[in-house]
């Protein structure tokens, strides 16, 4: 009982600012009198909007550098690449694929040399990503006001002020780059998933038998199977006519995530108890969690959730670039290169200490980040459809980094959940607190002031916390944790 | 030779001479643009004593060790109340109520410097960090305040509505300019020529010398030891903690001076969001005078706003004259300011480890 108790009070102590900010969602929802499919519909838009960019932050926390601050500046690789592909007068996916293609050199450029900045200062990446993200606005201000037009000759009367130099305030997206990602059809993800596995496919076992390597290409003939068979279920006109859509009701989402939990969690069992024949292996987890499933399942039929489920459609491929993106971080903690940034944040005498290139390893975990940063502002436009050219970018790192420290994030230690966590609950007070301002004060621009509070407020308290915990830390003890790190990895 | 060049030239930094020729660039290319260059340079001995008390306030935080003082917001919104409690109290005479406006600053940041400073002395090793944040979220709170504040003077609040703060608050019926105005003088003709505003300068280069005074008194010193080297000062019997309270109250209730005097130059009370990034331009400004992370003094701050607020002031009507559209010295300005606390940044941190 008492070891039950002190689990309890750690799981509060634990989550304390996730459980606070429910509580300040649920209160502000209720004050606004906000409808709940209202609320559930935009929430669900700000996440496939907001997703991606909060997760490009886990990366460098992992690396020990902080809070990202200068995400900024992949946003801002994002924008010069959009202006661009918009002059040229590329849309749609085409369009948006350009402006990926011609954005990541350009973030892993800026990356590189921002990584190659925070390692002249170590221990103040934080501030220095701050005052990073400030100054490369004001080149980026610079090239957008003065260069364009005004040294590289650009004329487009929708695109430039009507002097001839300087872009216009803001480039309406409706049109060309405007939901081209959100709206990919399913049947054509189904489809480019189809070529990309027969493509291996054909290719593995052609490597194998031009090498002779004396694999068996069962396999791979049995995998190419499965693809053409799932292939042509698509072709099937039930199925065709469910796949040719891009949105997905929340609803089938839902279903959908919960049979693949479920399936997931027999293939468990069924691959440590009968396969691998490990009697150790407990089967309570993965019952629980199949009982978990089966329960929500039958929540989605209590009226109001129903109701939320049926009013809300979210962009299938947005989606699946979030969850893509979840997987990587979730990958790259297992290769050797996420260890060596796990050993790098943990001490860098130790990495050091252990043959661990750390310069190299902290400017490849900025460069990644803020690649990742770049696409996440490049799904951010497509989906907000107007591009403010000089404003899209400046509240970005602010933003990305309160949402994801509502989620219970620190400085130290990040997750996906946390990541997600922490944008349902950041967005749903953006969603609510001007009307709720409206209703307990009367006043909507109370509502809006206490939501950047918020923002501000849960950064500094964090930031706070955080210098407060190291500072009481004795030094010898935290090497010694990164040791044995080390020593596993 | 080379050798002292080098030495020069590593003394001065790179950002301060491209800043330097810079300005002299700027002035030397405004008489062929047909400026008048005494107008300019009496726009820039304005805004330099106009800004100078704001920078001023950097001097104690570096000394005290708490590095480059962002949060000097918390001042900056105890001097705004200060001055709209005055300006509420409707005093008469413009010099009483700056005097009023001043003492209420100065008490209400005082307290909140404090405060702060107790905070500091927790978070010892990433103030900077952590003092962006806490000026943000002061001025993000305000907002709200500004906005519920039962204040009833019609110049403080909307006419329409009757609740919350305007956004600019004129200080006519105030303190607008009295400082400005006090035995001010022109050489040369009224309208092209250097109009220099004794009182202003005076009341700048008077709380330099105040300022001057304190850090060389006993708790002045002591206060700078316990920011150069704290186990050394701890040892000889100097509470470390308490100096570094103490500097940094009195940076913040400078920087409350130092809003008010800028404030009543201006002739407008700016609320809301309008503080929010004048930590970064004072802390920009002392870095140019030649101040480090660890370390600045009342010399730092003299040169660094001429320079700082010379370049703005004699850069817009050049660069207006040369690209009329556009505001270019505001881009400028953003990168001078954040380069050079960069620059500083990466001077003082660093290494392999």
């Amino acid at each position: 009982m008492d070891n039950f108790k002190n689990k309890f009070l750690n799981f509060i102590n634990e989550n304390k600012v996730v459980m606070l900010f429910v509580v300040l969602c649920i209160g502000a929802i209720y004050a606004s009198g906000n409808p709940l499919t209202f609320v559930a519909g935009e929430l669900f838009t700000r996440i496939g909007r907001n997703g991606f960019m909060v997760l490009s932050l886990l990366i460098p926390v992992l690396a020990g550098m902080g809070l990202n601050f200068g995400i900024t500046i992949g946003a801002i690789a994002a924008q010069i690449a959009v202006f661009w592909i918009v002059y040229w007068g590329f849309e749609g996916i085409s369009g948006f694929l350009l402006s990926v293609l011609m954005a990541t050199p350009i973030a892993i450029l800026f990356g590189y040399l921002v990584g190659k900045l925070f390692n002249k200062m170590k221990g103040a990446e934080m501030i220095a990503g701050m005052v990073l993200g400030y100054f490369a606005d004001g080149l980026y201000q610079l090239f957008f006001l003065y260069i364009i037009g005004g040294i590289i000759p650009v004329s487009n009367e929708r695109l430039i002020i009507s002097g001839g130099i300087g872009v216009k305030n803001t480039i309406d997206l409706a049109g060309n780059l405007k939901y081209s990602l959100d709206t990919v059809s399913m049947l054509k993800l189904v489809e480019i998933l189809f070529y990309v596995v027969v493509a291996v496919a054909i290719f593995k076992i052609i490597f194998n038998k031009v090498k002779k390597t004396g694999t068996s290409i069962v396999k791979d003939i049995i995998i190419l199977a499965v693809a053409i068979v799932a292939y042509a279920i698509t072709f099937i006109p039930s199925v065709e006519a469910f796949l040719a859509s891009d949105r997905l009701l929340l609803l089938y989402a839902v279903t959908i995530g919960l049979v693949i939990m479920a399936l997931l969690q027999v293939w468990r069992i069924i691959n440590n108890r009968l396969i691998k024949k490990d009697k150790e292996y407990s089967i309570r987890k993965p019952i629980v969690l199949i009982i978990v499933a089966i329960a929500a399942y039958g929540l989605t039929y209590v009226k109001p959730i129903e109701e939320i489920l049926f009013f809300v459609n979210i962009p299938v491929t947005t989606y699946l670039c979030i969850v893509a993106l979840c997987v990587f971080n979730n990958m790259l903690l297992k290769t050797r290169l996420g260890q060596n940034m796990r050993t790098v944040g943990q001490s860098r005498v130790v990495a050091n200490a252990a043959g661990i290139d750390v310069d190299r390893t902290r400017i490849i975990a900025m460069v990644l980040s803020t690649v990742l940063a770049c696409w996440g502002q490049l799904i951010y436009l497509q989906n907000i459809g107007t591009f403010s050219t000089y404003g899209a970018h400046t509240q970005v790192g602010q933003f990305a980094i309160a949402a994801l420290l509502v989620g219970g994030a620190s400085v130290q230690k990040a997750t996906n959940k946390q990541a997600i966590i922490g944008v349902i609950l950041f967005h749903t007070l953006f969603i609510v607190a001007p009307q709720a301002g409206k209703e307990l004060f009367n006043n909507a621009q109370l509502g809006e002031y206490f939501r950047v509070f918020v923002a501000y407020g849960v950064i500094a308290v964090s930031l706070a916390m955080h210098a407060w915990k190291t500072g009481i830390k004795p030094i010898g003890k935290d090497n010694k944790h990164a040791k044995l790190e080390s020593q596993k990895a | 030779m080379r050798e002292k060049i080098n030495n020069i030239y590593e003394n001065i930094g790179l950002p301060r001479i491209i800043i330097i020729s810079f300005f002299v660039f700027m002035l030397i290319i405004s008489a062929p643009l047909g400026l008048s260059v005494p107008n300019l340079l009496g726009d820039a001995i304005r805004r330099w004593a106009m800004y100078g008390i704001l920078v001023l306030a950097m001097v104690p935080a570096v000394q005290c060790g708490i590095g480059l003082n962002f949060g000097i917001s918390l001042g900056i919104v105890g001097g705004l109340l200060g001055s709209t409690l005055a300006i509420e109290l409707e005093i008469a005479n413009p010099l009483i109520s700056i005097m009023v406006a001043m003492l209420i600053g100065i008490a209400i940041s005082s307290l909140l410097g404090i405060g702060y400073g107790l905070l500091l002395n927790k978070v010892k090793g990433s103030e900077m960090t952590v003092s962006t944040y806490v000026g943000f979220s002061v001025i993000a709170f305000m907002n709200m305040v500004w906005l519920s504040l039962p204040f009833k003077n019609g110049e403080l609040i909307w006419p329409i509505g009757q609740q919350g703060m305007r956004n600019t608050i004129s200080l006519n019926s105030s303190f607008g300019e009295v400082f400005n105005n006090f035995l001010d003088f022109h050489i040369g003709d009224e309208v092209t020529g250097l109009h220099i505003p004794t009182g202003l300068i005076l009341f700048f280069l008077f709380t330099c010398f105040i300022v001057y005074i304190f850090m060389r008194s006993k708790a002045g010193i002591a206060m700078s030891a316990a920011g150069a080297n704290p186990v050394f000062t701890q040892a000889s019997g100097i509470n470390v903690n308490k100096m570094r309270v103490l500097g940094t109250a009195v940076s913040t209730a400078l920087a409350s001076v130092g809003i008010i005097t800028y404030a009543q130059s201006y002739g407008f009370l700016q609320l809301y969001n309008a503080p929010l990034m004048m930590g970064f331009h004072s802390v920009a400004a002392v870095l140019i005078g030649g101040a480090s992370v660890k370390r600045a003094k009342i010399s730092h701050v003299i040169i660094g706003t001429f320079l700082f607020q010379g370049i703005l002031a004699v850069a817009l009507p050049v660069v207006n004259k040369l690209m009329p559209e556009g505001n270019l010295s505001d881009v400028i300005r953003i990168i001078i300011s954040n380069g050079i606390i960069l620059y500083a940044l990466s001077k003082t941190k660093g290494g392999n480890r």
